[in-house]
């Protein structure tokens, strides 16, 4: 019997995470600070007292030493996941991602996988010090290997959590941390496997089709809202697969819209939004009606606090290139 | 006194010496086809540079020599047997590489001419359920498992067939990045630790993977969770061209264990019982809960850093001639052969038998088709993505797609 409960998205995935440690007795939790603390957004609160600390354990300060060493534990059959405290705080893991942990598959030509998932709270907006609010994603997404997977909402992130889990390769999965606490969601006692193959319509319409991502869909939703208002349809895709990407529903809102605009915090230059507008050109551009454009972050360190909204997408910012978008 | 057997060819095959010979002089290596020094198990010579770091090593070989044919006679012949084998499989594909890279039918390659003893001895030293995580430095160890010689030399010659069975034989894949295998190892050994399992994982490095950080995430990470995990560091003084001196300030890498609260035990690289003993005791007491052994196997890198490094520019000739009596296999025979373990015909036609296979081995890289591009796409991810579909990997065409009229 499932029975619904209204959690925040960090409550959904502290849920999840109880659900894989109780299901798959495989599976393990590693980190800095996850054990009695409960992981610095809570996370994993309560969960090694219930499964122990074999199970949910804490680890020295070493980011490249435990994100290797769960490549070693797939080895021997266990699923580590792995919470990296804070987005930038995966740097140092970025070699053993990248020249590792990506390749494994390819250098057994095939034949295995390594089934862990690195969960990387990301993403600016909680006037947070420096170096606590990037949005890497698409680092990651630029390595083959990796499949990266962003949830925008507390169903959202408990499903994915265990698809990627149960998925068989690496699956680096951002949470974008300005959600975690941002409203409560009507979610099940225990969460199905999501789909990380396909992005959502999550809102329908037939003027312009906003694709976004994580946090970003609390802005584009509002601005859709706006939108509304002044009569224009706004389809909202939610991309949840940032590698690989869900080109079928992208040429389908190229073709059913005419205008795709693409919205994310992370820096302008070689982003998502930039692969996307490529995208359309070599797919759609007999379709498009305009132009795409881009509302994104800015190439800069993401900024400290007093300037993080200059550099964060806003509703202001998306109704700006919506209308240029609905003019041309 | 015994006089020191003399080392004969290996080889029935007169042109394979000879290429050998030519090709190794030409990247700088000395062939195991010389007669040898006087007393070619014991000490380099004093003027060799480094030789003093052996100080205190553990070794057989290099004890007094009424002492080293005592203690070698009560070793059972049949691994004995087994150690030298080994070393003369590494050898075999080594000197067969070196060939086959200097006819162009494979890449450039990182001789581990000299490594032998080490790389033997911690393989046969260890379980088959034990896993190992190789560096560049150690492609052929695999081969000692039971992999065909053939997989291995494929890496080098770029075809994707060089990967081997990570699962059957144990043994992860090869690591260009030194020191990032290494946190592979504490993972595989603390994990098999969490689930119950009885293993060891042994990782291999360098000197210059010391300097790197990952060994030091890797050292401490072991300790702290007394994961059952063997680093062996094979101290050659040289990564590349950059020499000890300028890697580190410690004389004795070892050292650096205690740092981490872990042992850290020295002994002669270039002494196969020697080596062989040290990682079956750090085997067994990992085994045992006692946690990671930090293990430094002090040699001398007596071939060049790979086929496209050129030694001459950074170290001198003598300093390798010094070290050169130290070679392995030689010293190794020489040894099995003064204690009465063998005799001179019975390991000519072990390392015989052994180039012959390598031979045939080097021979069948021919006989594998190329792989596809579509192929390779293939093998990237459990699900393909569309992107690496054959379909997709080039540029789209309007052309196909009815568009851009």
């Amino acid at each position: 019997m499932t029975v619904a409960t209204d959690l925040n998205m960090v409550e959904a995935i502290n849920r999840g995470l109880g659900q894989i440690l109780e299901e798959d007795q495989d599976s393990l939790l590693l980190g800095e600070d996850i054990g009695a603390n409960g992981g610095v957004f809570r996370a994993s609160a309560g969960l090694q007292e219930r499964f122990g600390e074999e199970r949910v354990i804490d680890t020295p300060l070493s980011e490249a030493g435990f994100v290797g060493a769960a490549m070693g534990m797939c080895l021997v059959g266990l699923h580590p996941i792995v919470e990296i405290q804070f987005d930038a705080f995966v740097y140092p893991a970025f070699e053993q991602l990248v020249s590792q942990a990506a390749r494994f598959r390819w250098r057994t030509r095939g034949a295995y996988g390594l089934p862990l998932v690195i969960r990387l709270p990301y993403g600016g907006g909680t006037k947070a010090p420096e170096l606590h609010s990037d949005s890497p994603e698409t680092l990651f997404s630029h390595v083959p290997g990796l499949r990266v997977v962003i949830p925008s909402d507390a169903l959202s992130a408990g499903e994915l959590l265990l698809a990627a889990i149960s998925y068989g390769d690496p699956v680096v999965f951002m949470e974008p941390k300005r959600m975690y606490r941002r409203g409560r969601q009507s979610v099940p006692d225990r969460f199905e496997a999501g789909d990380l193959d396909h992005a959502v319509v999550l809102r329908p319409g037939s003027d312009l089709t906003v694709i976004a991502y994580g946090a970003m869909i609390e802005v584009v939703q509002a601005a859709a809202e706006q939108l509304q208002v002044e009569g224009v349809s706004t389809r909202v895709l939610d991309l949840r697969s940032i590698y690989p990407l869900d080109l079928e529903s992208i040429l389908v809102a190229a073709e059913e819209t005419g205008r795709i605009l693409v919205v994310h915090e992370a820096p302008r230059h070689c982003g998502v939004g930039a692969e996307i507008a490529a995208l359309l050109q070599e797919e759609a551009a007999d379709v498009l009606l305009a132009p795409t454009l881009r509302v994104t972050g800015m190439d800069l360190p993401f900024p400290l606090s007093q300037n993080e909204d200059d550099a964060l997408p806003s509703v202001e910012r998306v109704l700006a290139a919506a209308h240029t978008m609905l003019e041309y | 006194m015994l006089s020191p057997p003399l080392p004969s060819d290996h080889s029935t095959d007169q042109v394979a010496v000879d290429l050998v010979a030519r090709v190794s002089r030409a990247v700088g290596i000395q062939p195991n086809l010389s007669v040898g020094p006087s007393s070619p198990w014991r000490r380099p010579a004093d003027r060799a540079p480094g030789a003093e770091l052996l100080e205190g090593a553990r070794t057989l070989l290099g004890l007094p020599e009424p002492a080293m044919l005592a203690q070698l006679r009560a070793w059972p012949r049949g691994l004995a047997l087994r150690l030298f084998g080994a070393m003369a499989r590494l050898r075999a594909f080594d000197e067969r590489a070196v060939i086959l890279q200097r006819q162009g039918r494979i890449g450039t390659y990182p001789t581990f001419y000299g490594e032998e003893a080490v790389q033997a001895a911690s393989v046969l030293a260890l379980r088959s359920q034990d896993w190992l995580f190789p560096t560049y430095r150690q492609t052929a160890a695999v081969t000692l498992r039971g992999c065909p010689p053939v997989v291995p030399l494929l890496m080098w010659r770029g075809h994707p067939g060089g990967w081997h069975d990570v699962m059957k034989y144990r043994v992860a894949p090869v690591c260009v990045p030194v020191a990032t295998n290494l946190p592979h190892a504490v993972g595989a050994a603390w994990g098999a630790k969490l689930r119950g399992q009885e293993l060891v994982a042994l990782g291999y490095g360098g000197d210059g993977s010391t300097s790197a950080g990952d060994f030091h995430e890797a050292c401490n990470l072991a300790a702290v969770m007394r994961a059952p995990v063997i680093f062996l560091i094979t101290n050659n003084q040289w990564a590349i061209s950059t020499p000890l001196s300028k890697q580190t300030r410690i004389p004795r890498l070892a050292d650096k264990a205690a740092a981490y609260g872990m042992p850290g035990i020295r002994v002669d690289a270039f002494d196969v019982f020697a080596c062989y003993q040290t990682v079956f005791e750090a085997a067994a007491k990992a085994r045992q809960g006692e946690g990671p052994v930090l293990i430094e196997a002090i040699g001398y890198r007596l071939g060049p850093h790979g086929t496209a490094d050129e030694p001459s520019l950074y170290r001198s000739p003598e300093s390798d001639r010094l070290w050169e009596s130290m070679e392995p296999l030689r010293r190794t025979r020489a040894a099995l052969v003064a204690a009465g373990l063998a005799s001179e015909q019975e390991l000519d036609q072990v390392q015989a038998d052994l180039a012959e296979e390598l031979r045939d081995a080097g021979d069948a890289l021919d006989g594998y088709a190329p792989v596809t591009i579509e192929e390779i796409a293939g093998t990237v991810h459990l699900d393909t993505p569309w992107s690496l579909m054959p379909d997709r990997l080039r540029e789209p065409s309007w052309a196909d797609r009815g568009g851009g009229e």
